[in-house]
């Protein structure tokens, strides 16, 4: 019996795309160069609501080479195959949002698209864009969480809410839960506000598109080719081979391009339509940061019900996400936001309430953690300050509370496997080391106070409860008769190493070298449809699917080949059996080669109810505890952090040295949201819309940062890996959050904390924010 | 057509200059290409990139001369700046990042003017003066009186800078530097703040405190350093100057920080600064 092993799994293969990418050969968008290119910008509205009245072309300007549109005069409903389009929105969760807000039709956030300019070069674009001037009425706008709730401005439906979740376990009413605190021996409660976040991603937005034929062919920087290619079927009315949706070299993410790409994409097509000539469409940094979705800003209320020897009694949490315009993705953001808004601790009664409100903002969405990072601060917050009520000491106390197999979750999902509690806190008690010294003095001479936070917390690995089952994604490995292999899924690889991922594990599953293994860029019109490049489900659900078909084709092979009396596996006779096997017509052939494609099944066992957000939320939770060590210099209130220990389960690493970057920049991401991003809203519009105002760390910003990696094996995924993009973005903050309470003995329950924030709560009478619980 | 010339020596630039009055000066270009796209296209550029003789540092008696094209990459690496006015040294090496340090320039900061620029309360402090050339010949200005406003300063529409002449401290004179930015690099800075303080037996015989990000240009602090004048350099001299400061700066809240911080930062920086003094 041949034990099948590529010997891929487990190393740190060098990433597939990394030479391209560093000696400049990889092409990204803006390098594309096509004959008749046009350059398109975007004439965007300046009132946060209103209406558009219409746009006024200077007649003194010289249009004879501009197209301009807007979204009157087109053919909407007619079809492209009839020369017109199909409908005026934004296909993804709902159809509120439009491509381009129509004459008299209603502005709902600065910056809002309201018309298209292309033109033969980008200056002249730019120049003509100077003379195209919108008319606009503003009216009262709605720029608060509160605001939206009452409602008196209606955004969205009656009551600005864009949706709206409930969770109950282990009691039936609202009587019952207060029932339940009311037994509690003490009870913190705490508001917590996080503010909105800026994905930064290396490479703005850009697109391209090319109408050609009767086939609108786009191209671009994006994370999920199938949703554009779904948005683009709605916007311009034509079948799905009517488009072709083709990734680009993508610069970095982060869910940044999750949904906004759809946008662009429309965008150019309607340009490309209107001009008959290829467009695209960079957007500059500014426009990147003023125009596109953030990560949302959140006010959570959480009460914790403790009894006195430490354990919980109840939890009640009040999530609430603005969620800026239109709906985008909020709904799908809230509900990982409440999830796992009770966080990995043992509780048997817990309600969790969210909210996504309508405002006047730019629309948030997607942003690496995808809600669960704001919830993740405020009960970590709660967490720490339950311990410094209790008296002990912060690991023991979260060792005590937190989930382990046979322990339910909020849902009242019992944890059978892969639950890394116990590992990933020995982990980070062994490297945790002395706290640092509570007083000293820095280079300047100035004193200086030091402290240490702690944090726990879990994070759902792929889609929320039945989405993987409903999305039914698939991905296809091809035998090709020169014996090499390729992966067809509609991942992207964006930075975070998803191709080098895919050849390691086909390469594994195969038993052949990797450099035998190739994954193309991913174009709708010849990769099958694996799901979007989201919610940490790459790996493990799609590198699952990837696994398999290349086990399944590698049996398929060598049972055929067996029997035709070639003898010897893959691995030595890879060429002679493929070539063989399509001459002699003993497989499906795809583009010339032996193709399997597989399709997502379920793990068994796996029960969800979206209707009472009961069951198993999701298939497997990663596992992570991190450690901060911060030192403020008492003349500036500059916070410098020391030391950051985070200790991360992802079931298995495919890939080291992949898994350990995929840890440090989400860890450098999140203590950027703690102590340095912030995005400024002034009457609806970024008001700091620039690299150099809009701060994310550099390296001097990091502190010494210690990577553990915890192994606990997740037995339905590729080699036993679960997740791993997203859950290093959770914690971090609430961590710092801590240690500069730790630090200075007041409580900072809002982020980003500041300087400015921390000079005003060391004030005489100050007070960093939200209330302080039972913390003092 | 946007004009473009670039002249190779310190004549030819003075030439180029004259004759073109409302062209572009580009030293570095740090500045002005960051704000390129956010400003009408210029009629010309005078490139002054290759005047040689624009760039050095040199000792001339009792100063330390400074090329205008002096780039802080030069500063840096300066044993003259670091023996003699280490907190310039100190200011270059916080300046954006090692590539912008290869390119921006003494010269350009002082001309760019901004209330943020990195040496500028460093010149003030340190009681620079500059060389300024045009076609009427040469001329030299106290760097105190340059800035005139936001981004204003009195060189004449002919003129350029040749050079930033420093005075050599002596012994006895404490310098501080201090820039308190958005980031621990590439950052622009929310109060800056320089000393230069003469101590004799444990009295300040008298303080330059320089200034920036706290008023539309960098400023000197004349109230604080009053209060400092002829008082030990102690707690309560530190606390005098720091009441004094208030009296006098007003920061704005914007974008970057807030004028209550900047105050109170810059407050502490200048409390730091004396105290420091005391103790050397």
């Amino acid at each position: 019996m041949h034990t099948p092993s590529g010997g891929s799994v487990g190393k740190s293969l060098p990433r597939v795309d990394g030479v391209a990418k560093v000696t400049g050969a990889a092409h990204y968008l803006d390098d594309l160069v096509v004959p008749r290119l046009r350059h398109g910008v975007t004439v965007r509205s300046t009132v946060a609501h209103g209406t558009f009245d219409g746009l006024d072309l200077d007649p003194a300007f010289d249009w004879s080479q501009i197209t301009v549109v807007t979204a009157d005069h087109l053919g909407w409903g007619q079809g492209l195959a009839a020369g017109g389009l199909g409908q005026n929105h934004i296909a993804m969760l709902d159809t509120d949002q439009p491509a381009l807000v129509p004459v008299g039709g209603r502005i709902k956030h600065v910056d809002e698209p309201l018309a298209l300019i292309a033109a033969p070069t980008r200056a002249l674009a730019l120049a003509a864009r100077a003379h195209a001037r919108p008319r606009q009425t503003a009216q009262p706008a709605v720029l608060a969480i509160d605001d939206a709730l009452r409602a008196e401005v209606k955004l969205y439906g009656d009551d600005n809410v864009f949706k709206q979740f409930l969770i109950r376990k282990g009691h039936a009413t609202d009587d019952e839960l207060e029932a339940a605190m009311a037994g509690a021996d003490r009870v913190l409660e705490g508001t917590y506000h996080t503010g909105a976040q800026e994905q930064m991603y290396i490479e703005p937005q850009a697109m391209m598109a090319t109408l050609d034929g009767g086939i609108m062919r786009i191209a671009g920087s994006m994370q999920c080719p199938y949703y554009v290619h779904k948005a683009m079927k709605v916007l311009l009315g034509c079948d799905a081979e009517q488009v072709v949706v083709t990734q680009t070299v993508t610069g970095g993410g982060f869910g940044g391009k999750e949904e906004y790409p759809s946008m662009l994409a429309a965008h150019c097509a309607l340009l490309a339509q209107a001009s008959g000539a290829p467009v695209k469409m960079v957007y500059d940094r500014d426009a990147d940061i003023a125009a596109t979705t953030k990560r949302h800003p959140s006010r959570v209320h959480h009460r914790l019900g403790l009894r006195a020897d430490g354990t919980i009694a109840a939890i009640d949490v009040d999530v609430i996400f603005d969620g800026g315009a239109y709906l985008t993705l909020s709904p799908v953001v809230l509900s990982r936001g409440v999830l796992h808004a009770a966080g990995p601790y043992r509780c048997d009664v817990v309600r969790v309430r969210g909210r996504a409100v309508a405002t006047n903002h730019p629309p948030h969405g997607a942003f690496r953690g995808f809600g669960a990072p704001q919830t993740t601060f405020a009960y970590e917050r709660q967490l720490a300050k339950a311990a410094r009520v209790l008296g002990v000491a912060p690991w023991d106390h979260r060792d005590r509370l937190a989930l382990r197999p046979g322990d339910t979750t909020a849902t009242g999902q019992v944890l059978e496997r892969s639950v890394g509690t116990d590992d990933v806190l020995r982990a980070i008690r062994e490297a945790a080391g002395p706290p640092p010294t509570r007083d000293g003095t820095n280079r300047h001479g100035a004193p200086v106070r030091r402290g240490r936070g702690h944090a726990f917390y879990f994070h759902g690995a792929g889609f929320t409860g039945s989405g993987e089952q409903r999305l039914a994604g698939r991905a296809t490995v091809v035998a090709r008769p020169d014996g090499t292999f390729e992966v067809l899924a509609s991942s992207t690889d964006m930075g975070q190493g998803a191709i080098t991922i895919f050849t390691q594990l086909a390469a594994e599953a195969l038993g052949v070298p990797p450099e035998q293994v190739r994954v193309p860029d991913p174009a709708t019109d010849h990769v099958p449809d694996s799901g979007p490049t989201v919610a940490s489900r790459t790996c493990m659900v799609v590198g699952g699917l990837v696994d398999r078909a290349a086990r399944t084709l590698r049996l398929r092979v060598e049972a055929w080949a067996d029997a035709a009396g070639i003898k010897g596996d893959l691995a030595t006779r890879a060429a002679a059996m493929i070539a063989a096997m399509i001459e002699r017509g003993g497989g499906d052939l795809v583009g010339g080669g032996v193709a399997e494609t597989v399709q997502y099944e379920p793990p068994p066992g796996i029960h969800w109810d979206d209707a009472t957000y009961t069951g198993q939320a999701y298939p497997c939770y990663g596992w992570a505890g991190c450690l901060v060590d911060v030192e403020v210099d008492l003349d500036t209130r500059e916070v410098s952090l020391l030391r950051c220990v985070h200790a991360v389960d992802v079931g298995r690493a495919i890939n080291p040295v992949i898994v350990r970057g995929q840890i440090e920049g989400g860890t450098v991401q999140a203590l950027g949201w703690a102590v340095l991003e912030s995005v400024v809203y002034r009457d609806g519009k970024v008001a700091n819309a620039s690299m150099t105002n809009c701060i994310v760390p550099t390296f001097a910003d990091v502190p010494d940062l210690e990577t553990i990696i915890v192994e606990c094996p997740y037995p339905y995924g590729p080699s036993g890996a679960k997740g791993v993009g997203e859950i290093p973005m959770d914690g971090p903050a609430a961590a710092v959050a801590n240690a500069l309470e730790d630090a200075l003995g007041v409580p900072f329950d809002r982020l980003p904390i500041l300087p400015e924030d921390i000079a005003r709560a060391l004030r005489p009478g100050g007070g960093a924010g939200g209330a302080g619980g039972g913390a003092a | 057509m946007t004009g473009y010339l670039r002249p190779t020596s310190l004549a030819d630039a003075v030439a180029a200059r004259a004759a073109h009055p409302d062209w572009l000066v580009l030293a570095g270009g740090t500045d002005l290409m960051v704000n390129a796209p956010h400003r009408p296209v210029p009629a010309g550029i005078v490139d002054l990139w290759g005047c040689a003789e624009l760039r050095g540092i040199a000792r001339d008696g009792e100063t330390l001369r400074l090329g205008a094209g002096t780039t802080w990459l030069d500063v840096v690496q300066s044993a003259l700046v670091a023996a003699h006015a280490p907190i310039l040294g100190a200011a270059a090496r916080e300046i954006g990042a090692p590539q912008i340090q290869a390119r921006g320039t003494i010269g350009g900061n002082v001309a760019t003017s901004s209330p943020v620029g990195d040496s500028l309360p460093v010149l003030l402090a340190l009681d620079a003066t500059l060389g300024l050339a045009s076609p009427r010949g040469r001329r030299v200005v106290p760097y105190r009186d340059f800035a005139t406003g936001y981004r204003t300063t009195s060189l004449d529409a002919d003129e350029l800078i040749a050079a930033v002449v420093v005075p050599v401290p002596d012994a006895a004179t404490r310098l501080s530097w201090r820039k308190v930015g958005t980031r621990a690099a590439q950052s622009i800075s929310k109060v800056m703040a320089a000393a230069a303080i003469h101590v004799e037996d444990g009295v300040i015989a008298w303080a330059r405190f320089g200034l920036g990000a706290v008023a539309a240009r960098p400023i000197r602090a004349a109230a604080a350093e009053a209060a400092a004048a002829g008082r030990p350099a102690d707690e309560a001299t530190a606390r005098a100057v720091a009441d004094a400061l208030a009296g006098e700066i007003r920061p704005i809240t914007d974008v970057r920080s807030a004028a209550d911080y900047r105050l109170e930062v810059a407050q502490a920086l200048l409390v730091r600064f004396v105290l420091n003094a005391g103790r050397s």
